[in-house]
């Protein structure tokens, strides 16, 4: 098997048995990526020297017999995570020279079990997209069909795993953002429930929302990235203090009676077919491995979307405000204070982010603060009691990712509302602060994949990585590459 | 419900934004068509509901009040598009 098709286990064995050095399978990777890259897109920098010194080590690691699973194992992470002394943009022009002073503390717990990293992922910048079309670094393209967009807006680090560039990787997912994008390649991903893993050095979209988490090959490496990631940090005073489970141990216990819920509200007319025969063949496969199905409700369902679009532009107006060209990033020439600011923003954000800022904005605004953003706070109360009702009565929850398979590249740029409604089964999740994993379930007639969503309930985590294991080791989905 | 470019005007000014004639525009009416959306939220009753704005419920996160060293000057400044000593320099603020 080529280095860069392995999961992170069977590379660990390849590495600990001494089959293969860390430097040369980094090596192997560094070419892999700049073979296919031409095609598809996901990388905004590539670090092949930080690369191979990373790798070095790790097999003086290795050697010593002092090393983890990761130890070793080539990964790229989103542009999103801040690196020290790597330059890290988020996707977007005002970062185009921003070089940050101290790392994401998700991303220096990899690297301090002995991870690789390869290069940094093309995103949709500041994270506010579902197609990875809003980069100011190129379009990302689906390893499967290369017309089609990869899904957002963690575009690059599902591509990446698709396309055979990374073992795994990282992104975030503020309403669907690593979900979709697995979906869409054909890959495992999983948000975490909120407060699960820390957001220290993760440049913030929206804080409320926003979430870490791994897109890999299959289940099993899910959960040992999962672990990797999972602990409180007192650098994010919203990182939850709770134990973490030994996840890699929850894989094999089955799926038999437990309580899978069917939400309603997700089995909508306009569904595309292809994905509910996927839906459908999944149950089946669910109910033949032991697991009971309960009809359920999330009668908010069909609010969420005009919530989220109102929270999370609201905190994005905010969180994005210290883009002003005073202390680092894009600066404009400007002779006043005011106009620097002005200019500086203009210049350096993207229509998309523009865009999301005058949303926010405006409902954070005087006169309509009450009716948009306060509603849409209280609405949040009614999404997320929808969950823990239905909670009350059922294990996890299976639904579609994503209405569709991937669409075409540039079929929703210039219809916003419409790119925003291909999130509208994920978003509640995000809304409801619990965690969610899609993971492969069937291909569309036009040989897509089609992502298959299982909901937990908050740090219900190891519920998922069962379930998920349970279902991929009854079909071969997750087996099948893109041809890339 | 309907946004003009005026609106958009106001907005982009509180949000430190310069816009182009045709982008205000373009704002304006996908603005309206969002808002149009969102609109469907007045017709749900939420009186008496608390709001959300965190999906975890804790209080203040306490630690104790130790020194630990800080990133520094050199680091914190390394990004300054401009730098006078050992401040960030801007324009002139007062005249």
């Amino acid at each position: 098997m080529n280095v860069f098709e392995m999961t992170i286990n069977d590379l660990h064995i390849a590495l600990k048995g001494k089959q293969i050095s860390s430097v040369e399978a980094t090596s192997a990777m560094l070419e892999r990526i700049e073979s296919v890259e031409p095609q598809v897109g996901s990388f905004i920098t590539v670090t092949p020297e930080v690369a191979l010194a990373a790798a070095k080590e790790a097999d003086q690691r290795i050697a010593s017999g002092n090393c983890h699973l990761l130890t070793g194992i080539p990964l790229a992470i989103k542009d999103i995570f801040l690196t020290e002394g790597i330059r890290t943009t988020c996707g977007s022009r005002i970062l185009d020279n921003f070089i940050p002073p101290y790392s994401a503390t998700s991303w220096e717990k990899l690297r301090n079990l002995g991870a690789v990293l390869l290069g940094k992922l093309n995103q949709d910048e500041f994270a506010m997209g579902s197609s990875n079309e809003s980069s100011a670094y190129g379009v990302t393209r689906n390893p499967w069909d290369t017309t089609c967009i990869p899904g957002g807006s963690s575009g690059g680090s599902a591509a990446a795993v698709a396309a055979r560039q990374a073992i795994a990787t990282l992104g975030t997912d503020t309403g669907g953002s690593i979900r979709q994008p697995a979906s869409h390649c054909g890959c495992v991903g999983l948000k975490p429930t909120y407060g699960r893993v820390s957001r220290y050095g993760v440049i913030a979209y929206a804080s409320s929302l926003d979430q870490v988490g791994p897109l890999t090959r299959d289940v099993a490496d899910c959960a040992v990235m999962l672990e990797a990631l999972a602990g409180h940090d007192p650098k994010d005073s919203t990182s939850v203090d709770t134990p973490v489970p030994d996840y890699t141990s929850a894989l094999k216990r089955g799926v038999k009676g437990l309580k899978i819920g069917l939400p309603k509200e997700y089995f909508i007319a306009g569904l595309d077919p292809d994905v509910q025969s996927a839906m459908a063949a999944a149950i089946e496969t669910y109910r033949r491995l032991g697991a009971e199905f309960v009809d359920i409700t999330l009668p908010h369902t069909d609010y969420a979307v005009a919530t989220y679009y109102l929270i999370a532009t609201a905190e994005a107006s905010s969180n994005l405000a210290r883009y002003d060209g005073v202390r680092f990033g894009h600066r404009a020439e400007a002779d006043s204070l005011l106009d620097m600011y002005t200019k500086s923003r203009s210049e350096g954000f993207g229509s998309e982010v523009k865009r999301r800022i005058m949303l926010g904005t405006y409902a954070l605004s005087s006169g309509y603060y009450d009716a948009y953003y306060v509603k849409a706070q209280k609405v949040r109360t009614l999404i997320m009691d929808d969950f823990t009702k239905a909670f009350a009565d059922v294990d996890l929850m299976l639904t579609p990712v994503a209405p569709t398979p991937a669409f075409k590249i540039g079929e929703k740029v210039n219809d916003p509302l419409q790119m925003y409604l291909s999130d509208i089964f994920t978003i509640p999740v995000n809304l409801a602060g619990t965690c969610a994993m899609s993971l492969p379930a069937g291909f569309s007639s036009s040989g897509l994949p089609i992502g298959l969503q299982l909901i937990g309930k908050p740090f219900g985590e190891e519920t998922l990585l069962q379930a998920g294991y349970a279902f991929e080791q009854a079909t071969e989905w997750h087996t099948r590459k893109a041809t890339i | 419900m309907k946004i003009t470019v005026a609106d958009v005007e106001h907005v982009a000014r509180l949000a430190r934004l310069e816009l182009a004639p045709a982008e205000k525009e373009q704002f304006a009416s996908q603005m309206d068509a969002i808002l149009d959306y969102v609109e469907k939220l007045k017709g749900l009753n939420t009186d008496g509901i608390v709001p959300t704005s965190h999906a975890v419920p804790m209080e203040n996160a306490f630690r104790e009040d130790v020194v630990d060293p800080s990133i520094g000057l050199e680091k914190a400044l390394a990004n300054a598009p401009d730098r006078a000593g050992t401040f960030f320099a801007v324009p002139k603020v007062i005249e």
